[in-house]
């Protein structure tokens, strides 16, 4: 990629087409297209709107709880030594991760759509929780497409949602896990358009959705940005965040791009390991192509069909992941990284009984990350590190991992 | 002229409509799709459309995913589906051949090389159901070098300043989406389809095919009475997995005869429909 980097470069996109470079675009069913081209003008003019910037903040402050805090683990870091860790808390939101920052935006861009019913995807449960969540608050509808695999793994996220009164509706086709939740809820708005919105969790799906919920996501960066100037006094060396769909990933380093000197690493789920092709890293080994609406980096074979993927951690075992990812990665401006199951699993022990913090497995991969990096530099350094999630939905899985019966 | 522009003005010079079978290659398996074509055609089809499989196949329902599933199961690929039709031209010159897909398998494949390799086979038109006009540009240009139509959806919600631009760019025929769903789904209104025909119509000479949530003689025929070609899939692929589900010890070919009987059927239904 010959593209120079500067800092006016990433105001640039995307186009008016959803591009980034290459990537993006809108590649959906011709029945699809008036509804993504009504949302995209309807947030067009609500994105300057002050009375719907006034909504978001409120319910950000009083329903979600923000901001979070930006929490140093000196703990951890003396552990680690080198560089000081922070830990930006959206573990600490309502419901337990960051996904809520989006669903609250996306849940009132249907509001003033008039949209009574709202569908979503998920892979661990917190997109779908998160939805459920609103949909309980406005009185909306929800149905929440999920595989049958990852409702076998995350059987507490299902109850919650059912419990907020949601329908989750078992996915039953391919390897049963977010992809195919994800077809399946492009099957139900292509059918159910006039009445449905579709509140994708991730900064994937056709344009305007990578960018809508990377707008609602940077809220994460922007306070990271003022916390790390009052807490020390300047911006971190560099940021560490997990990429499944890479939403938290892209909320954190969005309002940092343009400060050059701030390395960023997004860290993919290594699996068994990379050469075994058991992970979900397409950013790391995969190529570009086509699929949910968007040109990125795939898991793919030879023949373009997208390959079955394999991580510890449900919010992770995506084939794709978001556009700007992918132009971010070819630009060079964000590092693609990965952590395997087992890293991720030390990681998780190791935040839980140093910090007492007990991470999502989808976040200790990017702390799994950050420890190495860490050790790498210097103790007047300082790396923020984005724990997106809390783990309390994994106890089950780890304690299956581990043989013990809870 | 094209195979598929011929074809559709023998039709209107006999007042007839075309008939339009879909399968999936590869399915039932990749050796007997040839004959399955074969059999299609004697049967009454007009045109053929041939299902690309694809593991993330977003607009089918399930009837065409469990479809695409066994393909890939069975092995099919993309360069097998050209190897089909390419099987196919050696016995049938006349017939055009609409290949319906995705756009990941054909971007791997390369547009330039696909456009290539398709017109080699004998390929008629191409449908891929997930590049709107908006995302076509650079494969319909390959196409147009090798004297492929792309053929264009125009749906329910697609607006009339938009099927405007679509029909200004459409070749061989429109696709006119009967109802807002996946295939196989919903229950077509008739009249809502006559209008929003009647509104292509108004902005196009080129044929006007009907397709998605046509089951049965009858439904084919309330829609011939308003289209240009009726297309029929899912109903077909379903008879073929009643057939085998039936019967376990029956050949293939005596499972492709549950998709001919019903297939003749719809031609009768077309053929009655008063024009």
């Amino acid at each position: 990629m010959t593209v120079e980097v500067t800092p006016e470069l990433f105001a640039s996109v995307p186009d008016a087409n959803g591009r980034f470079g290459q990537f993006g675009g809108k590649f959906v069913a011709e029945t699809l297209m008036t509804a993504l081209t009504e949302l995209q003008a309807l947030y067009a003019s609500l994105k300057s709107d002050a009375s719907f910037i006034a909504e978001f903040d409120r319910d950000l402050a009083h329903y979600v709880g923000r901001p979070s805090p930006l929490y140093e683990a000196s703990r951890l870091s003396d552990q680690i030594g080198g560089a000081r860790i922070f830990l930006k808390r959206e573990d600490l939101n309502h419901t337990g991760a960051h996904k809520v920052n989006n669903t609250i935006g996306q849940a009132l861009l249907a509001k003033y759509m008039g949209k009574r019913r709202v569908i979503a995807e998920t892979g661990a449960g917190q997109h779908g929780v998160a939805t459920a969540t609103v949909a309980a608050r406005l009185g909306l509808e929800c149905h929440v497409f999920m595989g049958e695999e990852d409702i076998r793994r995350q059987s507490l996220n299902v109850y919650r949602m059912k419990l907020l009164g949601a329908d989750v509706v078992p996915v039953t086709s391919g390897s049963r896990t977010l992809k195919d939740a994800m077809n399946e809820a492009m099957r139900d708005w292509v059918t159910n358009v006039d009445s449905t919105f579709y509140i994708i969790g991730t900064v994937a799906g056709p344009h305007p959705y990578p960018m809508l919920v990377r707008d609602f996501q940077s809220v994460i960066g922007r306070e990271a940005r003022t916390q790390s100037l009052s807490q020390t006094g300047k911006l971190p060396d560099a940021l560490v965040a997990c990429v499944g769909g890479g939403s938290n990933a892209i909320g954190l380093f969005h309002p940092f791009l343009q400060d050059l000197g701030v390395e960023m690493y997004g860290v993919e789920a290594g699996g068994k390991g990379l050469s075994t092709g058991q992970h979900a890293a397409p950013l790391s080994v995969g190529s570009p192509g086509v699929l949910h609406g968007n040109r990125t980096y795939l898991m793919q074979d030879d023949d373009g069909q997208i390959l079955e993927t394999h991580s510890v951690s449900a919010g992770l075992d995506y084939p794709g992941v978001g556009p700007e990812h992918a132009w971010l990665k070819d630009i060079g401006r964000v590092r693609y990284v990965t952590a395997d199951d087992r890293e991720t699993l030390e990681a998780f022990h190791r935040l839980t009984r140093i910090e007492g913090i007990m991470p999502a497995l989808e976040t200790a991969h990017a702390l799994a990350y950050a420890e190495k990096l860490a050790s790498e530099m210097s103790p007047n350094q300082h790396i923020i590190v984005n724990l997106s999630g809390r783990g309390d939905k994994d106890i089950l899985t780890v304690a299956a991992l581990e043989g013990i019966e809870v | 002229m094209s195979r598929l522009t011929g074809v559709f003005a023998k039709l209107k010079a006999q007042r007839k409509k075309a008939l339009i079978p879909y399968v999936v290659a590869g399915d039932p398996s990749p050796s007997g799709t040839v004959e399955l074509l074969h059999q299609l055609v004697a049967a009454g089809a007009d045109v053929l459309e041939v299902g690309v499989p694809f593991s993330d196949p977003m607009s089918e329902g399930l009837v065409i995913q469990l479809g695409h599933e066994r393909a890939l199961a069975n092995g099919m690929t993309l360069r097998g589906v050209l190897d089909i039709i390419t099987d196919f031209r050696r016995d049938n010159t006349h017939t055009p051949v609409v290949m319906m897909g995705y756009a990941n398998p054909i971007e791997r494949f390369g547009y330039d090389s696909f456009a290539e390799a398709s017109s080699v086979a004998g390929v008629d038109g191409l449908i891929t159901v997930d590049l709107p006009p908006e995302e076509v540009g650079r494969l319909d240009h390959a196409l147009i070098q090798v004297g492929i139509d792309n053929i264009f959806l125009i749906s329910p919600t697609t607006e009339n300043e938009r099927i405007e631009t679509i029909v200004a760019r459409a070749r061989g025929f429109i696709y006119y989406v009967a109802v807002k769903g996946v295939t196989g789904s919903g229950q077509i209104d008739v009249n809502e389809v006559a209008q929003r025909v009647g509104v292509i119509r108004g902005m196009t000479d080129l044929p006007v095919a009907v397709g998605f949530g046509i089951k049965d003689a009858d439904s084919a025929s309330h829609v011939a009475q308003v289209a240009d070609a009726v297309v029929v899939g899912s109903a077909l692929i379903d008879e073929m997995v009643r057939k085998s589900r039936a019967d376990a010890s029956l050949e293939e070919i005596q499972i492709h005869e549950a998709a001919v009987q019903l297939l003749k059927r719809i031609r009768s239904g077309v053929d009655s429909s008063p024009s």
